[in-house]
């Protein structure tokens, strides 16, 4: 059986204890994203600046929940300022798949064209998970996958919402 | 019942023998069962008398002449009779009907009764106590009938508040309540609300889901109209629950699901209903299931529904007491303080460490508890908390697994000490 430590890695412990980003930004301009944990009851609220240039200029986490999703969207806050759309979801897409769930692509909408394609491909290239590789041990113990991809799911819904309203 | 005869006592370890699954080392050790509340463990007998009705006796049921599909009717309809009885039914073999689970049960009574008796202007009165089995089938009629829904509101420590109570029951059609909370383990007073629903023009929908398999039960005591349980909480399988109504309201109410089973003819230009209970048990009903549940019955009767409830207070006094004492400020045990207002089951939130976390660490001591909102939503609001873990006994739970729980909370507390 996989001990707490695979789970529990210190760099979590302390996202868990202190959060970064923890607060709420004026909506609008930014937008306001909830997203829910129907298993375990965890709330999770992702504010998001967008500039035109399609880049996060500002975050913001609100909810509550465990220490591995908390941890995660404290992580994940750090990660993605300053970090354009293509590149947040290349991140997301590397941080989908050290969970162990693999999606081709993230905009299932539209067929990429070549252009696009080109630059999915060299921000999956440039992608670094850096301190979200503590949360790697998370896929020893299944049931709480959910809990580590809640702030993520959230954050790819705002920034649909954010670039649909623009 | 009788005042003068002393409760009888059981022999925990000896129950616990009884139960396969009791006997299985997990990873973390031996197994520390705390989850109850969500279903119980299943005895040997239960399997047994499943596995026999398969070997001997397999055929469906009602329609056919030869010998085992007979046999598999009057074990069918020995089943209803004898869960009856477990309930004070006054007319089991009309009042009692088999569904799916509760949560089936309640949408019946909603979608039946509630469908052809509420419009605007009704109002439908529920508990901030709810599991979403009896909030969520109201929700629904609601959108196509337009009446109103109140809420029993709640005291400090999760007991129904009946202060405006005769204002809420103001132009009340039913009332749809639980008798335990799955949550708080509080214990509602179903026999005094019913009269005063009554009173007021009001039916009684019990959600009995927690209560029949931890106490005694007496139907025409607590003067209910409907009353929902599931199988699986009380040592039955999986896949079989019970509704149990009044004949006159049953005989009143359209069916629920059509299909076969439930028609007495069928012509190109429509069909009649079945006499009860036929009417409401369309389809191949779960016969394994209830004959299973049938053997559990037995099996809870013959420990004694008085002894297995004194049974769950001690354990619960014993829990509220070692955990209180050990943990003091540091652990919040929702609902009723004491173990007589409740049922065997803590809803725990330990200072810092989400409920998440703490069943993680749990885990690692094999002791299942569950974390989360127990589809008790508003509740949980009103507890001012987004979750809980949930630690919850029934007969095979002993002094050993409240100690095994108090040392991996202890673990759990230094781990994640700040
Ligand atoms: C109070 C209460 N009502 C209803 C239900 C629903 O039971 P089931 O899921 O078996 O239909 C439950 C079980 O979780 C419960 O605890």
């Amino acid at each position: 059986m996989p001990g707490l430590e695979d789970l529990y890695r210190e760099i979590i412990l302390d996202h868990y204890r202190s959060p970064r980003n923890r607060g709420e930004l004026a909506s609008p301009p930014a937008t306001r994203t909830e997203g829910f944990n129907p298993l375990c009851g965890d709330e999770i609220v992702v504010y998001l600046d967008i500039d035109d240039t399609n880049t996060v200029t500002d975050i913001r986490i609100g909810g509550t929940g465990c220490s591995i999703s908390q941890s995660s969207a404290s992580m994940m806050s750090a990660a993605v300022r300053d970090k354009t759309i293509v590149e947040v979801k290349a991140l997301t897409r590397a941080f989908k798949g050290m969970m162990s769930l693999h999606e081709s692509s993230l905009d299932t909408e539209a067929e990429l064209d070549a252009e696009a394609a080109e630059a999915e491909a060299q921000a999956d290239a440039g992608v670094k998970l850096g301190d979200l590789e503590a949360l790697r041990g998370v896929v020893k113990f299944p049931v709480r996958i959910k809990c580590a991809t809640l702030a993520w799911n959230t954050l790819l819904q705002g920034i649909e919402e954010a670039t649909e309203a623009s | 019942m009788s005042t003068v005869q002393a409760t009888r006592t059981f022999d925990v370890a000896k129950v616990k023998a009884d139960f396969p699954l009791l006997q299985r080392v997990l990873e973390g050790g031996p197994i520390h069962y705390l989850d109850s509340a969500a279903s119980s463990q299943k005895p040997q007998v239960v399997i047994d008398a499943m596995t026999t009705y398969y070997e001997t006796i397999n055929a469906n049921v009602h329609r056919g002449v030869y010998e085992i599909a007979e046999a598999a009717t009057n074990a069918l309809e020995a089943s209803r009779i004898r869960l009856g009885q477990f309930i004070g039914a006054p007319s089991p073999e009309t009042e009692v009907l088999f569904s799916k689970n509760a949560t089936e049960s309640l949408n019946l009574v909603a979608r039946s009764w509630g469908g052809s008796n509420l419009g605007p202007g009704d109002v439908v009165l529920l508990t901030q106590l709810e599991h979403h089995a009896n909030i969520v089938p109201w929700f629904q009629l609601q959108a196509e009938k337009g009446f109103e829904i109140r809420w029993i509101p709640l005291t400090a420590d999760a007991q129904l508040d009946l202060t405006n109570l005769d204002v809420l029951l103001d132009g009340v059609k039913i009332l749809a309540l639980t008798a335990m909370s799955n949550v708080t383990g509080t214990l509602t007073p179903v026999a005094e609300l019913t009269a005063r629903a009554h009173a007021a023009g009001a039916l009684v929908c019990l959600d009995a889901c927690q209560s029949v398999p931890h106490q005694a039960t007496d139907l025409v005591a607590l003067g209910v109209d409907f009353a929902a349980f599931s199988g699986h909480k009380m040592l039955g399988p999986t896949g079989v629950g019970v509704l149990w109504g009044r004949e006159a309201l049953l005989e009143a109410m359209p069916p629920f699901l059509g299909g076969g089973g439930m028609i007495l003819n069928v012509t190109l230009d429509g069909f009649v209903p079945a006499d009860l209970p036929a009417k409401f048990e369309a389809g191949t009903p779960p016969v394994a299931e209830i004959i299973g549940l049938h053997a559990a019955v037995d099996y809870l009767d013959a420990l004694g529904m008085d002894a297995i409830r004194e049974h769950e207070i001690s354990l619960t006094a014993y829990a509220l007491h070692a955990l209180t004492e050990r943990f003091g400020e540091q652990l919040t045990i929702h609902g009723p303080a004491g173990a007589h207002s409740r049922g065997g089951v803590l809803s725990l939130a330990m200072e810092g460490i989400h409920p998440h976390d703490l069943s993680q660490v749990l885990d690692q001591h094999a002791v299942c508890v569950r974390p989360g909102h127990h589809c008790a939503k508003p509740l949980m609001k009103v507890l001012g908390v987004g979750a809980t873990a949930r630690a919850s006994f029934y007969i095979y739970n002993d002094t050993d697994d409240v100690d095994a729980l108090a040392d991996a909370l202890a673990e759990a507390a230094d781990f994640f000490s700040f």
